[in-house]
């Protein structure tokens, strides 16, 4: 046992691997190694007649998908609904983050955190359920509308043709507020980490050297947490580029990326599409970063 | 005259604390004054007062003859150093010192331009294109001066700015610092827990204490002619005696004293101290060797322990630890308290 610790004491190379080569095997065989086994299943094709894999790599199954309007639009469709939740979901979550990170002391700071995450403690069919429940056209939602005489006013938002529907639970927008509410806490907690970080004395420094709040805002306060607000929303973007169960309990009936997929691999029996089709977020997302550095948004870190 | 600054009868509360309790002074044009204190005695929450980070409970505060207790910082004209530079890590160097005229609308050109100058008066022409991760402390602390003079303030506030500096670095930044002020002849307040600090860069010193003023002096006065005991101690540690009765048995009055550690001379036991000396003997707890120096600690019979800083050459030789020795002043080296 001493001469063991002796060892590894002296040799701390020898010891950093002992730790690390377990979890990387698993990270490098499991986790990396099915994702690109999947990737790869991509460049095969389905034989149209046979309906049989056809093991040849390929672009066949790619140009299937960027020529056929019906796949171009579920691409489209999802990406323009993943701009919106994630727009969305930075203009909520902004001032709820710099409250809790540079305002909000003890109790009432952890209340706070515990508010944002305790949605997360429960199952996620469940709230999926209960958001369909509340958007029907029988529901709380509707129900307080007529309550406060603006029925007319969710007719008309539900007669808006592209969001609209016969009620909220069958509609875009429907669809688009269980969206922002489940993925909300995931652009608050990295974006109040992120205003956390920034230091008290910069801030007074800016303040100390002339200018306003909303000037320190903008100029300082908003940099510094540019990092956090970008985590936030890769992770709000890359979630609804890839969920299925959404956009198959609430809302209209066009198919989304994680639906289309779910289909091809399942009852389509079209593994390289659906494979194909996972190709997708991983490439939006890759897009989303580069413009995203591009605006500088990671030369703060 | 109008003061540059002036506090009257401010205090801030924090909860049960008094960080700044009934402090009122007046500050010229073109001094400059440093606050000395040790930590949480009220001397930063003052220069914060000064600048509108913080608001005074009760009492006002005056900039150039203006009430401006409640004008927020952005619409003061003063500006800051801050102890840990506070420079923005996503701005070059040009960008954080030109930052001032941006947020007051100055033209991209100008304001560039007037940065580039500030930068080549702290001698930092060159490094403007880096980010302040790149600077070493020293470079650091001196763009943060630029940054805070370029907005050509009334008045400059330096909280602890060399604190984090190495010893000979602080020593050089002393020295540019206090030709700057002249050069400038804008008033300086500088907060320092440092007394070195304070009595050779400022004109007057402020010792601050649980929120009071305990002295406000010129440096020379401070030192020499110490008003308090608390004073004594922290200005210098010289020898105090608070008790007015152990003062009667050490040195013949019955009033507290201080008496700095320069003034006092080692004698062996058996030798006769000069004539009309107050004398008190005791026994040799440490010399600690300072090269010109040396610094006795002698456990008097009296009670106190009393140190002396004596001259090499003026140590009676072949005494070591332990001996009995007699300590001897002169008596006009004692300065009487306030009891």
């Amino acid at each position: 046992m001493r001469a063991a610790s002796t060892f590894f004491y002296r040799r701390p190379y020898w010891y950093l691997a002992l730790l690390l080569v377990p979890p990387l095997l698993w990270f490098g065989t499991v986790y990396l190694g099915s994702l690109f086994a999947l990737l790869w299943q991509s460049f095969y094709r389905i034989d149209d007649f046979t309906a049989q894999i056809v093991r040849e790599p390929g672009l066949e199954t790619y140009k299937q998908l960027v020529t056929q309007p019906a796949n171009v639009d579920v691409v489209v469709r999802t990406l323009v609904m993943a701009l919106a939740v994630t727009f969305t979901c930075a203009l909520i979550a902004l001032p709820i983050a710099t409250y809790m990170a540079r305002y909000a002391r003890g109790r009432v700071k952890a209340l706070f955190y515990v508010g944002v995450m305790l949605p997360m403690w429960t199952s996620y069919l469940v709230k999926v359920y209960a958001w369909r429940l509340l958007l029907a056209k029988e529901g709380i939602v509707a129900w307080c509308f007529a309550q406060l005489r603006l029925t007319g006013v969710l007719d008309a938002l539900l007669a808006t043709p592209g969001i609209g529907g016969p009620a909220l639970s069958s509609s875009y927008l429907g669809m688009f507020l269980v969206f922002v509410y489940m993925w909300l806490p995931f652009m608050i907690l990295p974006m109040a980490a992120a205003l956390e970080r920034v230091p008290g004395s910069l801030i007074q420094a800016s303040a100390d050297l002339g200018a306003r709040p909303s000037q320190t805002f903008r100029n300082v306060v908003l940099p510094l947490a540019v990092p956090g607000i970008a985590a936030g929303s890769v992770f709000t973007f890359s979630l609804t580029l890839g969920d299925y169960v959404i956009p198959s309990v609430v809302g209209a009936p066009g198919y989304f990326i994680g639906m289309m997929v779910y289909a091809q691999q399942g009852t389509a029996g079209n593994i390289p599409l659906a494979a194909a089709f996972s190709v997708v977020p991983i490439v939006l997302v890759f897009v989303y970063l580069s413009i995203a550095k591009r605006f500088g948004a990671f030369d703060a870190l | 005259m109008t003061s540059a600054i002036e506090f009257r009868g401010v205090s801030r509360v924090f909860g049960d604390v008094r960080a700044v309790d009934d402090v009122s002074l007046a500050i010229e044009p073109g001094e400059f004054f440093a606050m000395l204190g040790p930590s949480g005695s009220g001397k930063t929450t003052c220069l914060r007062l000064v600048a509108g980070f913080d608001l005074p409970d009760t009492g006002s505060v005056l900039l150039d003859g203006a009430d401006v207790s409640s004008v927020p910082p952005y619409d003061r004209n003063v500006n800051t150093v801050f102890q840990d530079y506070a420079l923005f890590p996503h701005m070059s160097v040009l960008e954080n010192v030109a930052y001032g005229p941006r947020v007051r609308g100055v033209g991209s050109a100008e304001r560039l331009q007037r940065a580039r100058e500030m930068l080549e008066l702290v001698q930092l022409g060159a490094v403007g294109e880096r980010r302040p991760a790149q600077l070493s402390g020293g470079q650091r602390q001196r763009v943060a001066l630029a940054r805070a003079l370029i907005n050509q303030p009334k008045v400059l506030l330096l909280d602890e700015p060399l604190g984090a500096l190495d010893l000979k670095l602080r020593e050089e930044m002393q020295i540019e610092l206090k030709s700057l002020q002249k050069k400038l002849g804008i008033t300086f307040v500088y907060v320092t827990h440092d007394q070195g600090e304070a009595l050779s860069m400022a004109d007057r010193v402020a010792v601050f204490n649980k929120g009071r003023i305990e002295q406000l002096a010129a440096p020379r006065e401070l030192y020499s002619r110490p008003a308090t005991s608390f004073v004594a101690r922290f200005v210098g540690s010289a020898n105090v005696v608070d008790d007015a009765a152990l003062a009667r048995v050490i040195d013949g009055h019955a009033r507290p004293f201080a008496l700095r550690a320069e003034s006092v001379a080692v004698l062996a036991e058996n030798s006769v101290p000069p004539a009309n000396q107050p004398a008190a003997a005791g026994e040799v707890l440490a010399v600690q060797y300072h090269g010109a120096a040396s610094r006795w600690q002698v456990k008097l019979d009296a009670g106190p322990t009393f140190s002396a800083l004596v001259d090499d050459a003026a140590s009676p030789p072949g005494i070591a630890v332990g001996s009995r020795v007699r300590l001897t002043w002169p008596p006009g080296a004692v300065v009487p308290l306030q009891a």
